[in-house]
């Protein structure tokens, strides 16, 4: 089933040169744009983003931003309980206060919904049961905040406690009673999922080996902490129409939640969806506060305003899962792996979340960069009675590759082989499939080794630099959004409309999440690049599902590959069009037509030429009002037939390598990060500003949770069980400034064949060697391995102690 | 309500507000200024900096009353009727805004830093702005957006 680098059908990646012209010497022309990729205008060239003005100068409107008249502000009674019954729930002095205009409980809303079809675990609020502290209970409108949260304390609600489980091992050991009815009888309603997959001869593998390494890591949780906390606007109106404004990564799946879970007519439903401040993963899946901002003002006739506060945002969670690994990995004396096991625990809180995908990626996502003749892994969900897990920047595979890139480490030692090259013998290679049957095409890991190798010096310092002071590696690969959507069908994941003006503006109908990443600027570069039209022609109205055709959201790393694409196939069914009425005008083949620079000219004769706009209106003179959808959808060969082999499955797959350079203060235990390399292959740059924007912010994430976050919750003894131990964003540290590394991008472009150009993710991928590479690079500064995340002082002191001679060796 | 009056980005306002508003309050919900962002509301996060008196001051837990008299900047008082300030038009041609949250805030810091120091180093930039929490970034380019707006600043 696997095949180790079956050819180079796919040219070498190359490394992005800095300049201005990198892009238009493009030997490697191979992506699906081969015709056109010599001579790019726009494609690959630093600009601007098309909403920076607005998000510079504060005229962004973002949700909270937006005030309707009349408007309620709402709020969310929640649980003070981990676990417990609700026996009964009393609102009516809540409803009796002056300025309260709706009260609702669980019972007005008493359906379950769920991100993944097959696990819908949760009510917009809680109906018979709370399953954590922050647990939504009830919900109100009032004429302002001051009044909403009175009436929050004038809701009775009378609770029957029940044991809480705050560990995972403790929530699957236990027999009853269950945080989740079983949903079959015998099941343990304390688990979401267990996988076990197995390729290849596994115990052959270790048989043959010269080397087993094992090791068990513990990869705490994390939160995703954006700026901009959760908000949504509802208004009902009298017709019937519902509109609701959110934060949201989902806007497609948020409406079709709403219209199911609140007994709608989905034609009747209208998301929108504001520039997002910021989510990463957070904000991709329906919330309680979208639910009952909708039905309060279908039960009040006025506008209805919930903002998260911040301590909501940490309790809304859906953040990076704790993770219990054990690996063994095998290799024979030269450095090949031979075979890979794995043994996982998943801390997966309350509610299954995207939870079923989780299980599956923590063990599908491991088989690249490099190759694994034969691998095994057991995942377990578990649930406990703490705010849900769900899907983080690097969803379910980040921590896996801590440990395993830790593992590759400790081989690397004990055979005496160089990191960088254990990892360069083991390369998979191009077009090729892996171990569990994904398809691999495009692959610059190598080039990638090679420039983290050469920008960081590798080869003077490591192993060289004074005790204290050290480098590490470490490679990654990750998908470029995922080959299905999360509800079963055979319709497009990515749509666009395109729609041209007389006067020479085309209209952009782009369904997709702006939330930071550039997707409504990366559109707009691709119709410019398309139809020679200048950026500042080109208008975007995105994230509506009234108005804008679907796109399943900002999750997966999916919208440049796939929107990207769809947006190609708009924009040349206009151009196609424009060519043949000009070319008739002119008497001359529709492809002598060129489109450029605001400008129709005949190639070859740089005399014969007229405005775009006039070129529009010929075409329009033919064919009537001129307008275009395209859609995408995978290609559905790329995985395997086993149960569960569409999971993980992508059209391409981005690769990174990252070298951190670090000093340990063995008298403290502190660590200072000085620097990160990070190279990634994204296919091809689109703007490399924003690529590289994308870089940096993820080796920062990578980074802080390497050093600082613990998204961790208070035991019994220490207060009430299951109470975040630092909801505050001066308790749960992210970095400022002060705290954060240099960091260096290296754009690695290998042109993928599928991708839009030739690119492919680079918003995801990139961060996960920043954990690993840190860990490696402790473990040269000061011989102690890091086997715990966050390395915080007390731990990497208490390692470096346990070493007995300080770690000298 | 009481009726506060500010001077905000030039103009003269009058605005009446509940007793414990905040600065932060007053100017998103009172003057419909809602450029400058509350993310934590409680001085943690620097989404809601803006600039009084020529200092970056947090406004989310900065009592209304206690700006009375005093000259407010917000970011949309940075550029002017034609021309983007310098910072910003470095902000959006480094990329160091993505989803654009807690750009208000590290404008008025950046804006306030170069007021008082011209030619910051990249350590006194990286000071100036450890009270504005970027969850994007990383920074780098808003560094680089930063020393680029200095030089411009420099060369008029």
């Amino acid at each position: 089933m696997s095949g180790r680098g079956t050819g180079t059908v796919v040219p070498p990646a190359r490394v992005r040169e800095p300049g201005p012209d990198a892009q238009t010497a493009s030997p490697n022309g191979s992506g699906r744009d081969a015709d056109t990729t010599a001579a790019l205008a726009t494609i690959g060239r630093p600009m601007r983003k098309i909403d920076g003005r607005a998000k510079g100068t504060g005229r962004a409107r973002y949700t909270d931003d937006i005030r309707l008249p009349g408007m309620l502000h709402g709020k969310i009674l929640r649980s003070p309980h981990p676990h417990a019954r609700i026996v009964a729930i009393d609102t009516s002095r809540a409803e009796a206060l002056e300025g309260v205009h709706g009260v609702v409980t669980g019972r007005d809303m008493p359906t379950t919904y769920g991100i993944i079809p097959w696990t819908p675990d949760e009510y917009p609020l809680c109906v018979d049961k709370v399953r954590y502290v922050g647990d939504g209970v009830a919900a109100v409108a009032a004429v302002d905040e001051d009044t909403a949260n009175a009436a929050l304390s004038l809701i009775d609600v009378e609770y029957e406690e029940l044991p809480a489980y705050l560990d995972p091992h403790e929530a699957i050991a236990a027999d009853g009673p269950f945080i989740h009815e079983p949903r079959k009888k015998g099941w343990n309603g304390n688990i979401t999922k267990t996988v076990e997959l197995a390729f290849g001869d596994v115990d052959h593998g270790f048989e043959g080996s010269d080397l087993v390494v094992e090791g068990d890591y513990f990869f705490e949780g994390t939160t995703h902490t954006p700026i901009e906390p959760h908000c949504a606007i509802g208004l009902a109106e009298p017709d019937g129409r519902l509109t609701v404004w959110s934060a949201t990564q989902v806007p497609h799946y948020l409406h079709r939640e709403l219209a199911r879970v609140l007994e709608l007519d989905p034609a009747r439903v209208r998301v929108v969806q504001p520039p997002v401040g910021g989510a990463f993963g957070g904000k991709s899946e329906p919330f309680d506060l979208e639910f009952c901002v909708a039905r309060l003002s279908m039960m009040t006739g006025r506008p209805v305003k919930i903002l998260y506060t911040r301590e909501e945002v940490f309790y809304s969670h859906r953040g990076r899962h704790p993770f219990h690994m054990r690996y063994r990995t095998g290799a024979t004396r030269d450095g090949m792996l031979t075979a890979v096991d794995s043994r996982i625990v998943m801390d997966g809180g309350a509610y299954a979340s995207f939870g079923l995908v989780t299980t599956y990626y923590s063990g599908q996502l491991l088989t690249a960069p490099y190759h694994m003749p034969a691998y095994r892994f057991h995942s377990t969900r578990a649930y406990t009675n703490k705010p849900a897990c769900g899907p983080k920047r690097g969803h379910g595979s980040v921590q896996p590759r801590f440990a395993f890139e830790v593992q590759l480490d400790r081989i690397a030692e004990a055979l005496d082989i160089d990191p960088i090259d254990l990892r360069r013998r083991n390369f998979i290679g191009s077009d090729t499939r892996t171990v569990n049957d994904l398809r691999v095409t495009s692959n610059g890991f190598l080039e990638c080794l090679d420039a983290v190798e050469r920008a960081s010096e590798w080869g003077r310092k490591y192993r060289r630099l004074p005790y204290g002071r050290g480098v590490g590696v470490a490679g990654s690969t990750y998908i470029t959004g995922t080959n299905y959507p999360v509800y079963p069908n055979d319709m497009p994941q990515s749509g666009i409309q395109l729609q041209v003006d007389r006067s020479g503006r085309v209209a952009i109908f782009s369904g997709a999440s702006e939330i930071g990443q550039g997707v409504d600027s990366m559109v707009t570069y691709i119709v410019a690049e398309e139809l020679g039209v200048p950026l500042e022609h080109i208008r975007v109205l995105a994230g509506d599902t009234d108005f804008t055709p679907v796109d399943l959201g900002a999750y997966s790393s999916r919208v440049t590959f796939m929107l990207g694409n769809a947006c190609i196939d708009a924009a040349r069914r206009i151009k196609a069009m424009v060519q043949e009425a000009v070319a008739e005008a002119w008497g001359t083949k529709p492809r002598e037509v060129l489109l450029a620079g605001g400008l129709a000219v005949m190639a070859g004769d740089t005399g014969t030429g007229m405005p775009l706009r006039e070129a529009f209106n010929l075409a329009e003179a033919k064919f009537g009002t001129l307008g275009a959808t395209g859609s995408y959808n995978t290609p559905r060969d790329v995985h395997g037939s086993y149960r569960g082999a569409t999971i993980g499955a992508s059209p391409a797959h981005s690769f990174t390598a990252h070298v951190a350079e670090v000093e340990v203060d063995p008298e403290t235990g502190f660590v200072t990060v000085e620097k990160i390399w990070i190279a990634h292959d994204c296919g091809r740059a689109l703007n490399p500003v924003l690529v590289e924007g994308q870089m940096e912010g993820s080796a920062y994430m990578g980074f802080a949770e390497a050093l600082m976050e613990e998204q961790i919750f208070k035991s019994a003894d220490q207060g009430r069980a299951g109470l975040h131990n630092a909801p505050s964003l001066l308790d749960y540290r992210i970095p400022t400034s002060l705290d954060t590394p240099a960091l260096e991008s290296l754009i690695i472009e290998s042109i993928d064949p599928e991708g839009p150009y030739g690119a492919k993710e680079a918003g995801e991928g990139p961060l996960h060697p920043s954990i690993p590479a840190i860990a490696n690079a402790i473990h040269d500064a000061v011989g102690v391995r890091m086997n715990s995340l966050p390395f915080s002082p007390p731990r990497v002191w208490r390692a470096i102690q346990a070493a007995g001679d300080g770690g000298r060796g | 309500m009481e009726v506060v009056r500010l001077r905000v980005n030039g103009d003269e306002r009058a605005c009446g507000v509940p007793a414990h508003y905040t600065l932060l309050e007053t100017l998103r919900y009172g003057l419909g200024l809602t450029g400058s962002k509350q993310g934590c509301d409680k001085g943690d996060c620097g989404a809601c900096t803006v600039i009084v008196d020529g200092r970056a001051v947090l406004s989310c837990i900065t009592p209304v009353w206690e700006a009375e008299g005093r000259e407010v900047r917000t970011v949309e008082g940075l550029a002017t009727a034609t021309e983007l300030h310098p910072v910003q038009d470095e902000f959006d041609l480094n990329g160091a805004a993505q989803c654009g949250f807690c750009t208000p805030g590290i404008l008025c810091s950046s804006v306030a830093l170069l007021d008082r120091n011209p030619s910051p180093t990249r350590g006194e930039i990286r000071a100036a702005l450890a009270g504005n929490l970027c969850r994007c970034t990383g920074y780098e380019k808003i560094y680089d957006a930063v020393e680029a707006a200095a030089e411009r600043l420099g060369d008029r």
